[in-house]
């Protein structure tokens, strides 16, 4: 994850962070970006990712470590020689200001001319579909149309790096899902490189080229969406992405590609060896809902099937969920479409579910 | 538009047919009630001991009773007099003052009046002190001719024979009489006083009448003497010389056959003294000779007069209406002026000093803003006397402060700073006593200002100057605002503070004010520079909501 290649962009180089001096908030965090990538820092809250992009913007100074912008470090520039532009997640419009002069702002503070501004001022509000609200005050708009304006006033002096910090996290469901797909769009239309950071990992993994995951301090996984939710490399981020069956166990066996784990109920079944070394360590097997199958005509053949009861059904319109007890936990969970020939489990009901082995990934206790 | 909604100007109804906004006031009006019920204690007191006391003593700056209530006679003759022509009043207008002056004397009301105009004239007030000692001696002329002539004229119960008659009382003499009384003396002049003067004699001997009623009520009330058993006073001679001279009544007694008939009509023939009541004033006092003094009771025998404002703005009612009193005697405008400058300043070394710990407060971790906020307090807790005094240590010639620059050799022994006694004290002192008037309400208003404003503007390419002055000092101007009207009122009606540390040339308008309520008891002077200061605060007030807005103004939130 270190690599210091010449096409990094944004680069953290055993970048560390201590606000008392005694414990650290970013421990060692090495991370880079080439131009034009989405990248979004994702983790639960406490876990240092807002600390890495105000460190990034300029708000905080690493304690240690190098923070290089294009190649040049940027660890003693103040934050208003970055030229990065941020979002903020209360919008931080200013009040006294309308639309268009909020906008103006960055552009006055470069000693911009009059004509010029207005052209940009104009074409950063059309860009957001904003035009007609120039001269209206942020408290006249509604929160959505706020975070255009804020996002339009962060794209307004071209810069080339945006930082986007929770921007979404006060509005509601509808507008967010609109509003991912527009900044999206703009920052690849644009070409501008982007660090976003949220804890909604839906929206992590929606827009994001890499999503960083975010733990402790540290980087649990830096990964494409895709392989994040498919291959996570421990069970931290197998927890965090999405939602996941937890089976505890000691390995018993290990070769290349496919390890036999022993259940803490006595069950035996297979998985993939990810994060486990050899015989004897403790694991912490993780199969995601909607691979676990209880269909015997569908299993493939070799598929380990375990002993399951039917504890809870519930119709979720799109998708089934179902809860069910297995090798002594009662939380395991299943995800089924809602599909005319599915099967509605009753609760009671005895079944055998089984996985591919290749879903079923061993990862570290 | 479509078919449900009603035409705008169509009043609407309610499902039972009244109109929405009657049903509406009936639906509040309990709970308006309570509200107002809450309240009314509060209000009551307010009322009583703030509202009541602020309108009267108001009203004080143009009330102006008290000539015509002490000289009701003479102001109504001065009526007729025209100062213009040079030439003193007429000599009933003289005699009128005889006769008031008398009353005054006898209730002790005369130097209250000679007080009162000497604001208006100074040296007045000795003019009636001296009169009222020699009033007696004028009645005293007519009085020993007439006890010569017959030595029943100094029997108490002859007098009172002759007065009481015995047809019908004259009611409405008495009250009269009584009224006069009650207005001049300000108490209640009700009550049996064992007199009643007959009709008869008080057609015959008006002023005689009159005198003797005057006397009687004041003998039987205010002295709580009987009336019957009391000669009466040498105003009454003077009144019954005056009525047995002039020729007009002289039918009237002529005619007269009722009690001490015989005595009048010996008096009638016999050689009174004829007194010229004008000379006889001078003689007691020549500031009677003195047309000014005469202007002056003309001037302020209306009931209402501008006279204590125009003193206020250092001008006073001349021969040609309103003019400048002379340089020597102008202060008021001077210090309404210092007033007003000096408080801004204050003002102004409040919003300095303040807004720094404002932010501080603001920005800084909770633990070490309470901490702030406590030094903030810390002066609250503190008598203001107290520390109006420390200032007075800190800063005097011999103090703290000078001592320590001559210590560390910055100043000269001989030239040690003159920081108190003088307007820099009060300028020092009140910044420091209403500091906390700008912090607070600057605080509570900056706290509510997210610092990712600031952020957003650096990271838009703002210098940390441009961020604070572009972005977050505009959002705190409604601090400032609550702030400063806080400081500046208060500093406007300042009193302890520059009484103590002003000297001469640091006092406020205030110390005036307190100087003529408890000093020169020139109240109603005293009430016109109030009103005047209370006018030019609600006036600045307006000013700035028009300028700021009042909804600008935030004490928090």
């Amino acid at each position: 994850m270190s690599e210091t290649s010449e096409s990094a962009f944004v680069e953290f180089e055993r970048v560390q962070k201590s606000y008392d001096g005694e414990t650290l908030v970013v421990k060692d965090l090495n991370l880079s970006l080439p131009k034009g990538e989405f990248l979004t820092m994702l983790g639960p809250s406490g876990s240092g990712k807002t600390t890495c992009l105000m460190m990034l913007a300029g708000f905080e100074t690493a304690t240690n470590g190098d923070i290089r912008l294009d190649g040049k470090p940027i660890n003693n520039i103040p934050p208003h020689k970055r030229g990065i532009g941020m979002v903020f997640q209360n919008y931080a419009l200013f009040p006294h200001m309308s639309v268009a002069e909020n906008l103006s702002f960055p552009l006055e503070v470069r000693k911009m001319g009059k004509s010029d501004r207005e052209a940009k001022i104009k074409r950063a509000l059309d860009m957001v579909q904003m035009g007609a609200f120039g001269g209206r005050r942020p408290s006249q708009l509604s929160g959505g149309q706020q975070q255009r304006v804020a996002l339009a006033r962060a794209l307004v002096f071209e810069p080339e790096l945006v930082l986007m910090d929770e921007p979404l996290g006060a509005l509601d469901k509808q507008l967010r899902e609109t509003l991912q797909f527009e900044i999206t769009r703009l920052a690849h239309s644009l070409g501008i490189t982007v660090v976003y950071v949220t804890h909604d990992q839906t929206e992590a993994l929606t827009m994001s080229d890499r999503v960083a995951v975010f733990e402790a301090g540290r980087i649990q996984q830096l990964a494409p969406p895709a392989e994040l939710y498919e291959k996570p490399m421990n069970s931290f981020v197998a927890q965090f992405i999405g939602e996941n069956n937890t089976l505890e166990g000691v390995v018993t066996a290990i070769e290349a590609g496919e390890c036999t784990v022993k259940l803490d109920s006595g069950d035996i079944i297979s998985a993939l060896p990810v994060n486990v070394s050899a015989v004897g360590d403790r694991t912490k097997v993780s199969i995601r809902p909607e691979r676990v199958e209880f269909n015997p005509e569908r299993m493939r053949d070799g598929t380990h099937t375990l002993d399951a009861e039917v504890l809870e059904f519930v119709y979720m319109g799109d998708i089934f969920r179902t809860r069910l007890r297995v090798a002594g936990i009662d939380n395991f969970i299943i995800k089924t479409r809602n599909a005319p020939d599915q099967v509605r489990l009753k609760p009671g009901e005895q079944i055998k579910i089984g996985w591919l082995p290749e879903d079923c990934r061993a990862l570290d206790a | 538009m479509t078919d449900a909604s009603a035409p705008e100007n169509e009043v609407m109804l309610t499902s039972d047919g009244r109109s929405l906004k009657s049903s509406l006031n009936r639906a509040l009006r309990r709970e308006k009630i309570r509200a107002l019920l809450l309240i009314a204690p509060l209000l009551l007191f307010i009322i009583l001991t703030f509202v009541a006391p602020i309108v009267d003593m108001l009203f004080r700056s143009v009330e102006n009773e008290i000539v015509g209530n002490t000289l009701p006679d003479t102001v109504e003759v001065l009526a007729e007099w025209d100062p213009e022509t040079g030439e003193l009043p007429s000599e009933r207008a003289f005699e009128a003052l005889y006769a008031d002056l008398f009353l005054a004397a006898e209730a002790k009301q005369h130097t209250r009046l000679g007080s009162r105009l000497n604001y208006e004239q100074s040296g007045i007030s000795s003019v009636f002190r001296s009169s009222g000692r020699s009033l007696d001696d004028v009645g005293e002329l007519t009085q020993d001719v007439l006890e010569d002539l017959d030595p029943a004229w100094e029997e108490a119960s002859f007098w009172y024979g002759i007065m009481q008659g015995t047809g019908d009382p004259a009611n409405g003499l008495l009250k009269s009489r009584r009224d006069r009384l009650a207005a001049l003396t300000t108490e209640d002049m009700s009550g049996d006083i064992g007199f009643l003067p007959g009709s008869d004699i008080s057609v015959v001997l008006p002023r005689t009448a009159a005198a003797y009623s005057d006397f009687a009520i004041f003998t039987a009330i205010a002295d709580e003497d009987v009336v019957s058993e009391e000669e009466p006073w040498e105003g009454v001679y003077a009144a019954i010389g005056l009525d047995l001279q002039d020729p007009a009544l002289r039918e009237g007694i002529l005619a007269y056959d009722g009690p001490g008939a015989a005595q009048l009509n010996a008096a009638l023939e016999a050689e009174l003294p004829v007194i010229n009541y004008r000379e006889a004033m001078i003689e007691i006092d020549d500031g009677w000779a003195d047309l000014s003094n005469w202007e002056v009771i003309k001037t302020y025998s209306p009931r209402y007069t501008d006279g204590y404002f125009l003193n206020a703005i250092d001008m006073r009612n001349g021969a040609d209406g309103a003019e400048w009193r002379p340089e020597n005697e102008q202060l008021y405008l001077t210090l309404f002026l210092r007033t007003m400058l000096m408080s801004l300043a204050i003002t102004f070394s409040c919003i300095l000093l303040g807004y720094p710990i404002a932010w501080l407060m603001a920005n800084l971790p909770a633990r070490s803003a309470n901490l702030l906020m406590i030094l903030v307090l810390l002066p609250f807790w503190t008598s203001l006397l107290v520390r109006t005094s420390a200032w007075k240590v800190l800063l005097q010639q011999q103090g703290v402060i000078n001592d320590l620059l001559v210590g560390i050799g910055l100043l000269d022994d001989a030239n040690r700073l003159v920081m108190i006694n003088n307007a820099t004290g009060t300028i020092i002192a009140m910044t420091h006593i209403l500091l906390p008037f700008m912090v607070l309400p600057l605080y509570s208003v900056l706290k509510t200002i997210p610092p990712s404003y600031l952020r957003a503007a650096k990271s838009l390419g703002a210098t940390d100057w441009t961020a604070f002055w572009r972005v977050y000092f505009p959002q705190s101007v409604p601090g400032i605002g609550a702030g400063s009207i806080l400081v500046f009122i208060t500093a406007i009606g300042y009193y302890i503070t520059p009484e103590i540390v002003g000297g001469t040339k640091g006092v406020f308008i205030s110390n005036r004010i307190a100087f003529h309520i408890s000093s020169s008891l020139n109240w109603g002077l005293a009430a016109a520079l109030g009103a005047i200061l209370l006018t030019l605060v609600l006036a600045l007030y307006w000013v700035y909501d028009r300028l700021v807005g009042i909804d600008n103004v935030k004490l928090g939130g």
